[in-house]
């Protein structure tokens, strides 16, 4: 019996931005390999690239050269228009700010995915409560952003990542904008989609306890990945 | 939940830039609208202009008159249906500010090429017995309060005196295109009073009314006309009804065209309002269209979403500008009546409206769309938090 290859493969992965006439490289010959329902915690100092490398993971970006496979797609070979379809279908996103659109409510919000699939109104529904069960906000699909706090409001979030069972989710600082306990509701609800539904994480994070929650922790640093540990080791 | 709902939630996001850009937008269609209606009530004449009614007058102007002698000329000529004729009277009602136009005609031939103007038959019976009767518009009828059996006095300032006329008869337009502030009166009574003072022009028409058998011929009977009186003591100039009418709205060319300017400098101040509401809003959102596009929408549902809040305040504004067009117009054309005759708000007007909205919204949501269509979404991204 063969064994499933990574979800993830990155290989090879440079990263630059033009500042003016300069040339500044933030990743570095990028190789990772991620496996399926793995939870993975990119650390480092601000600056240090996490967020573009979770940027060219979630395909809202594109690397200057190298491959980045995402459950046996090549993203970086993909139109914007290819990426756009790719990512409604493939990428949960978990932003520090939250970023749901404060007009819609919580059901609103969480559905808004759906609209870009072949889902009738009837099938959406059934699945934003299923989402919304799981982050156990099924009685507040009413409220608007808000009306919610801010753990709620990620939660919400989580539930709109879910939704359409996506391959990979990417968090970006999830719980910086949260206090202590908030951040820990967040924390060991995204543990929970990782163990009961088999989701696969890679988050980028500041925060040493929340990284303590991750299978997986790797340091980057001048657009460098030093090292791969296992958290709770 | 639909795209609809969206453009709708996030209008009404700022609730008092929102309304004053829509109160904006409406008080400029407003005034287009207005603005346009002018134009048409100055257009009025040519439009109600018949094809098979030709106007013969003095080659050299208006101002001169033509011999009453050459009506049975004109009427055998070829082509010709029935021939009538009238003179600019010109009198003043109490005060030079009660202006109204005043005609003295053949009543009986003259009216009959009017079907388009309604007596009722006792009314013109009344009219034709009596050579000091006339009769008038209801719309001026209504402005002075007059009624059948009045005597109404003009003061001639063309042909000096105080002229007295029995109110015999009050017509009514076919429809809104007629102008019903006329006052027709016997050009027999005008002629016995020129003869009996000595004065001039007696016999004499300001112009002839010739109606024709076949509006097609028009042409070809018009040089007839003109060239039975060629090289004669009155030279005629005979043109279409409507050529007669255009021949005085182009002495006033240059007021329609500055209407006209100022008609689109309007929408096009409005365009610049609109569009920059449109984009602080699209500037203020930049992070929630990166979201959008993250989550996989694309160009088009951000163009829509975009031109769709743009389309959506600008008709608002369009349609409460149209409804307030009507009563506005009401009384604008009350308040002008004696120089516009006519003054109503057309189809055309109204398709102008929307037509000058919709190029308002579109144009108003190009910047905005193009930049948020084309930010990176880190870029975009970013501005949130």
């Amino acid at each position: 019996m063969s064994e499933k290859p990574p979800i993830l493969i990155i290989r090879n992965v440079y990263k630059s931005y033009r500042r003016g006439s300069q040339i500044l490289a933030v990743l570095n010959d990028i190789s990772l390999d991620i496996e399926e329902g793995e939870f993975l915690a990119l650390m480092g100092p601000s600056g240090s690239g996490k967020t573009t490398l979770l940027n060219l993971i979630a395909g809202i970006d594109k690397a200057d050269s190298g491959t980045i496979r995402v459950g046996g797609i090549d993203i970086t070979s993909l139109s914007e228009i290819e990426l756009a379809r790719w990512r409604a279908t493939n990428v949960g996103f978990i932003f520090q700010f939250y970023n749901l659109i404060p007009v819609l409510t919580a059901f609103e919000n969480v559905e808004l995915p759906l609209l870009l699939t072949g889902l009738s109104k009837k099938e959406r529904g059934a699945h934003v409560e299923t989402s919304l069960q799981i982050v156990n906000l099924a009685d507040r699909m009413g409220h608007y952003p808000g009306q919610l706090s801010g753990g709620e409001q990620q939660r919400v979030a989580i539930a709109r990542a879910v939704v359409t069972d996506p391959t990979i989710l990417v968090a970006d600082e999830p719980t910086g904008d949260l206090d202590r306990v908030s951040a820990n509701d967040v924390l060991d609800l995204m543990e929970r989609l990782v163990h009961e539904l088999g989701k696969t994480i890679i988050m980028v994070t500041h925060d040493p306890r929340a990284a303590k929650k991750a299978h997986i922790i790797m340091h980057l640093d001048k657009g460098v990945l030093n090292a791969r540990f296992q958290a709770h080791l | 939940m639909h795209v609809f709902k969206l453009i709708f939630k996030n209008a009404f996001r700022h609730k008092l830039r929102i309304s004053l850009t829509i109160l904006g937008v409406a008080i400029a269609i407003l005034a287009f609208g207005l603005l346009r209606t002018v134009i048409s009530a100055w257009y009025a004449g040519v439009e109600a202009s018949s094809a098979s009614r030709l106007v013969a007058r003095n080659a050299v102007s208006l101002v001169f008159p033509l011999p009453l002698s050459y009506k049975e000329k004109i009427r055998q000529v070829e082509g010709v249906k029935k021939v009538s004729y009238g003179t600019w009277f010109g009198g003043i009602y109490i005060d030079e500010k009660n202006f109204f136009a005043n005609y003295a005609v053949e009543p009986k031939t003259y009216l009959e090429m009017y079907p388009e103007i309604i007596i009722p038959p006792d009314q013109m019976s009344a009219f034709l017995r009596d050579r000091k009767g006339a009769v008038a518009g209801r719309k001026l009828v209504e402005r002075f309060g007059w009624k059948l059996g009045d005597i109404i006095t003009l003061k001639g300032t063309i042909f000096p005196g105080n002229y007295d006329f029995n109110l015999r008869g009050i017509y009514k337009g076919r429809d809104e295109t007629v102008d019903e502030t006329a006052f027709f009166f016997q050009w027999d009574y005008l002629n016995e009073a020129l003869k009996k003072a000595g004065r001039s022009w007696t016999d004499q028409v300001g112009w002839y009314m010739i109606e024709i058998k076949d509006p097609n011929l028009a042409a070809d009977v018009s040089v007839r006309i003109d060239k039975l009186f060629k090289n004669s003591l009155a030279e005629t100039l005979t043109e279409t009804e409507k050529a007669f009418q255009l021949s005085f709205i182009s002495m006033t060319e240059a007021i329609v065209i500055a209407i006209k300017l100022v008609s689109f400098v309007i929408i096009f101040i409005i365009m610049v309002v609109v569009a920059n509401t449109m984009a602080m809003t699209a500037r203020e959102r930049i992070g929630e269209y990166a979201i959008f596009k993250t989550l996989g929408f694309g160009t088009f549902h951000i163009s829509g979403l975009i031109f769709g809040e743009s389309l959506f305040i600008t008709m608002i504004g369009a349609f409460l500008g149209i409804v307030l067009t009507f009563p506005a117009a009401e009384i604008f054309g009350k308040e002008l009546s004696q120089y516009f005759p006519i003054f109503n708000v057309e189809r055309e007007t109204i398709y102008m409206d929307i037509i000058a909205a919709l190029i308002v919204a579109c144009v108003a949501a190009v910047f905005p769309t193009w930049r948020a269509i084309n930010i990176r979404i880190a870029d975009g991204l970013r501005r949130i938090g």
